[in-house]
């Protein structure tokens, strides 16, 4: 102990302290506190770009997420848009057939109207026709009947045979 | 200095090497039971150590 | 004393290894016995601090002893300022004349002498003379000044480049950067916590660098032991000692003088306190005394060990002996390198601890709870 004391120099503590004192001083204001500051700021800036990475990360997922939403809400209306213009074609389909068909039966009736009234208009023309003819050939008889018997009927019967009947 | 006092010391110096001594071989064995928290344990061992060692300097200086 | 037992009990390990080591050259018992005192008396020269810078000393072919470096100013405060360079002394050899008075060195201190320089001692082998007061620039000082110059300027410029390179540092920089880092992480924010370890980091940085470049500066062959000196250990204690105790909180004092708090009736208060109370107190002041000696032991230590196994090529004077001595000192100094970090780590730790004693704050309502 008194070993120790003797070794104690009160100059060189006094020196030590004041020195170290300045030393502490100036580092403090020139060094730790920019040293410690630096240090901070990029721990801080890791963080944070860590942090942003993080939340573009979610964000993107958000984004996916999304889309994929969109993408199976536009499938599902193409589907929906598909089977209306299908059920549409269809039906212009049945619609055209329906009115086809009954066209095509008008235009059948109106044919067979008109082939009847046609017949009906050739017959009465051929019934005049055939008086006519009868009256013509009643002439040609009485005519012949005039002159010769025998001549009568041969006429009458070459003009019967010659006036086929349709 | 006188023989007592010297051989006190001594004692003192032995009984803070077998301090020393078992505070480190407990660190290893921790070490290893344990490897992940080397840090903390070598901190504690070393202030253990430390104060220890106080003792023993205290007994040095006390006969010098 | 201690020291010179440590002297003794290597000098006597030297002689038992000189027992089995072939000296060749045959020496009388008197030539060993001064070759002894001599070296003893240079490892102790080299211990203390110095009034002059002394590089390397050695004999000329004549016999008289050259020493290279260069001399520091003395000042002294004895019925006046006296200030005058230490070649004054000549290395301890001559009385130093100052005006009307005369100083002489002894065993590294100044005395007030008188013209042929007698110096009395009593029966202890002390100095009896008048020792003036001694405020002189030595080798610690000095020292002290190289390093501190060399602090500021290495992490001044660390500071600078971060500024300038955006947060990253550059150069030297880069193997200091972590250790500031280790510091704040492992020493300062465990031991005193998140949020008070700021208003600590400038002192625990500086002392750790302070005291591990001291250390390291006592490695190399400049020959400085400025962190073995027990006034500059006494002085960083000191410091930790006043900012531990004025930064202290209000738990901190109630820890001291009421450590037993609200689990005591106060009948059993006054029967306990009165041998806890001067514990605690003494607590307070061992503590920073124990990072002063500790500081201040392991450097001497280190220091004599290695210069015990240098001189041991000198007494040995063998190819073998030389090569063995060489190999141990040359192990020692490597665990002297470990050594000088470590111990600028347990005294930075230590602080941080007691700082962090002196920063806690306990929350009183949930520990009466627990109770």
């Amino acid at each position: 102990m008194e070993k120790l004391l003797g070794e104690f120099s009160l100059g060189l503590f006094i020196f030590q302290t004041a020195l170290f004192l300045l030393l502490l001083f100036l580092l403090k204001k020139y060094a730790w506190k920019p040293i410690l500051g630096a240090v901070n700021e990029r721990e801080e800036g890791i963080k944070n770009a860590l942090e942003s990475a993080e939340n573009a990360k979610k964000e993107m997922e958000n984004l996916q997420a999304d889309n994929q939403k969109l993408l199976q809400d536009a499938r599902l209306e193409r589907e929906a848009m598909l089977k209306e213009a299908r059920d549409l074609k269809n039906k212009m389909i049945e619609d055209a057939k329906g009115e086809a068909s009954i066209q095509a039966s008008k235009i059948i009736e109106q044919a067979q109207a008109a082939i009847a009234s046609e017949k009906q208009a050739a017959i009465a023309d051929l019934k005049s026709q055939v008086a006519n003819l009868s009256v013509d050939i009643a002439e040609k008889v009485v005519r012949e009947e005039l002159s010769n018997k025998d001549k009568q009927l041969k006429l009458v019967e070459s003009m019967l045979s010659e006036a086929t009947l349709n | 200095m006188e023989i007592p006092v010297m051989v006190g010391a001594g004692l003192v110096v032995i009984g803070v090497g077998i301090g020393i001594g078992k505070i480190g071989g407990s660190a290893m064995e921790a070490i290893a039971r344990q490897p992940e928290s080397y840090g903390k344990i070598q901190t504690a061992m070393l202030i253990a150590a430390a104060l220890i060692e106080g003792i023993g300097f205290a007994a040095l200086f006390a006969v010098s | 004393m201690q020291r010179n037992r440590i002297i003794k009990l290597t000098t006597l390990f030297i002689l038992t290894l000189s027992l089995f080591s072939c000296n060749l050259e045959k020496e009388d018992d008197a030539t060993i016995a001064a070759k002894k005192a001599e070296r003893k008396a240079y490892i102790q020269h080299h211990l203390q601090d110095s009034y002059d810078f002394n590089l390397f000393s050695y004999e000329k072919d004549n016999g008289e002893k050259a020493h290279i470096g260069f001399p520091l100013p003395v000042i002294l405060w004895d019925d006046g300022l006296k200030v005058f360079s230490s070649s004054k002394f000549h290395h301890g050899e001559t009385v130093a004349e100052v005006g009307d008075s005369f100083y002489k060195l002894d065993h590294g201190k100044i005395y007030k002498t008188d013209a042929t320089g007698t110096i009395s001692y009593d029966e202890t082998h002390h100095a009896t003379n008048v020792k003036p007061l001694d405020f002189s620039v030595t080798k610690g000082v000095v020292m002290i000044i190289i390093t501190g110059l060399l602090m500021f300027l290495l992490f001044r410029g660390l500071a600078r480049s971060y500024a300038k390179n955006g947060g990253i540092a550059k150069g030297v920089g880069r193997f200091f950067e972590p250790i500031i880092l280790y510091v704040r992480d492992d020493i300062a924010i465990p031991n005193i916590g998140e949020k008070k370890y700021m208003k600590y980091m400038p002192f625990l940085l500086t002392v750790f660098f302070f005291i591990w470049f001291l250390n390291i500066f006592g490695l190399t062959p400049l020959g400085v032991n400025v962190t073995g000196n027990i006034a500059v250990t006494a002085s960083l204690a000191l410091l930790t000692f006043l900012l531990t105790n004025f930064t202290g909180t209000k738990d901190y004092w109630m820890h001291i003088f009421d450590p037993l708090g609200s689990s005591l009736p106060w009948y059993g208060k006054l029967i306990l306190y009165p041998i806890l109370i001067p514990i605690e107190v003494l607590g307070v002041f061992i503590k920073p005394f124990s990072l002063l000696i500790r500081l201040y032991a392991n450097m001497q230590a280190g220091h004599i060990v290695l210069m015990s196994l240098i001189g041991l090529i000198f007494l040995f004077r063998t190819w073998m002996g030389g090569a063995m001595s060489f190999g141990l000192a040359f192990a020692i100094s490597l665990i002297e390198i470990l050594v000088a970090l470590l111990q600028a780590y347990i005294f930075t730790m230590l602080s941080a601890l007691y700082f962090g004693f002196a920063a806690e704050e306990h929350d009183h309502h949930e520990e009466a709870h627990a109770h």
